[in-house]
């Protein structure tokens, strides 16, 4: 696995429109329509396989897929969704929950990102606490060949400057991309990041 | 009243509760608590101590937390008012330590100081329960029942300005003494689930 892999661009098929096998899903109490689930729903499975207990998040247009799969999660009591207002509340709560035993992944836009520099450094960097953040990658079009949004330019130098390791998200890398980011959290004792493309929207 | 007086009250009752205390009420904090092992004084992340105690209430359900917050930390996440109520966590006291100024910068104004009615905006955020008190006898009265019943609740305490406490290296290496803490609050935590 390469790190910094985000420059690094998978024009595909969008994954949330994939199908894969579900029955890892099926073992974790999720709540799935047909024996076969989505991309979105086998990141949430994948999740639950590597024992997040809570996903804190504030939605955006990139994960909004992974909406239903969180919901079902939450109603079977696998893993709790945690809604915030804004984001800088996101990883504050889960710096809270991970002092309490708790392993929480924190999903947010890069936008949100941008609005939770304070919480990022002096709490999860400062604290050196290991945390998952799943970042949506806000401004690039759907085929990825156009930046229509400058959240999308400044994402990758501001995590470079806080330095964080990210590596982009696709319907190919994912069960392999998120045990590899969290290990490496646990690691380097530190936050990392997986940024979700646009891809992955509804 | 004075804050150490409005602190004293609750230290005089505290028996397991975990403490989240940001900045001026840290300081005040950690010269009245008699466990300091339970206490996270907090230096980062300005205006987010009390999402950083509604993750220790989830994650501890069976432990009250106390959020010692500021006045003008709490108009910085205004928000997580509303994100605390949604969650309905009964074991969350969210305490604001309402002074009227930003003390670690010389006491200047905090805005709205005195024109904010922070205990109807919590009730307003769907808080159940909460509570204003501006002296200490009308606190002493009031605190046990305030304390004792499900939350999230909310207490604002109108405490006088007052210069910051001095903290020595408290002050000079916060982030040091934040992650000490952190870790301390953690192993107690772990004991408490092994046992």
């Amino acid at each position: 696995m390469e790190l910094r892999s985000g420059r690094r661009r998978d024009v595909t098929t969008p994954p949330s429109r994939r199908t894969i096998e579900g029955q890892k899903a099926i073992n974790l109490g999720l709540e799935l329509k047909s024996e076969q689930i989505t991309g979105a729903a086998a990141v949430v499975s994948m999740l639950l396989e590597q024992g997040i207990t809570h996903a804190v998040w504030l939605v955006d247009t990139e994960s909004s897929s992974m909406y239903e799969a969180l919901t079902d999660a939450h109603r079977a009591g696998s893993m709790m969704t945690v809604p915030v207002c804004r984001e800088g509340e996101s990883i504050a709560i889960a710096v809270g929950l991970m002092l309490g035993g708790k392993k929480p992944v924190v999903i947010m836009q890069n936008t949100g990102l941008f609005e939770s520099g304070d919480s990022l450094r002096g709490q999860a960097i400062d604290l050196d606490m290991p945390l998952l953040m799943m970042i949506g990658y806000r401004g690039w079009s759907a085929d990825r060949s156009l930046m229509t949004d400058s959240a999308a330019q400044y994402l990758e130098p501001v995590l470079d400057a806080y330095g964080v390791p990210f590596w982009t998200m696709t319907a190919t890398n994912f069960s392999t991309l998120i045990p590899t980011a969290l290990a490496e959290a646990e690691r380097r004792g530190g936050p990392t990041a997986i940024l979700v493309p646009a891809e992955w929207a509804e | 009243m004075e804050m150490k007086q409005a602190l004293e009250s609750f230290a005089r009752r505290r028996t397991d509760q975990l403490v989240v205390a940001p900045f001026t009420g840290g300081l005040v904090w950690q010269d009245v608590s008699q466990h300091p092992d339970l206490d996270l004084p907090f230096w980062g992340a300005m205006g987010k101590a009390s999402s950083t105690g509604l993750g220790l209430a989830l994650a501890a359900p069976n432990r009250q937390i106390w959020v010692l917050d500021g006045d003008g930390s709490l108009v910085m996440n205004l928000g997580s008012l509303v994100t605390i109520a949604n969650l309905a966590q009964k074991n969350l006291v969210h305490v604001v330590l309402e002074n009227g100024v930003y003390a670690t910068t010389g006491g200047q104004p905090v805005p709205g100081a005195g024109n904010v009615d922070f205990a109807a905006a919590a009730l307003a955020a769907g808080f159940p329960r909460a509570y204003a008190f501006s002296d200490v006898a009308a606190l002493e009265r009031g605190l046990d029942h305030a304390l004792a019943g499900d939350g999230p609740t909310f207490i604002t305490l109108r405490v006088a300005p007052a210069p910051l406490p001095k903290g020595g290296d408290d002050v000079r290496l916060p982030r040091r003494r934040t992650k000490q803490s952190a870790i301390a609050m953690s192993r107690v935590l772990q004991a408490a689930r092994s046992n």
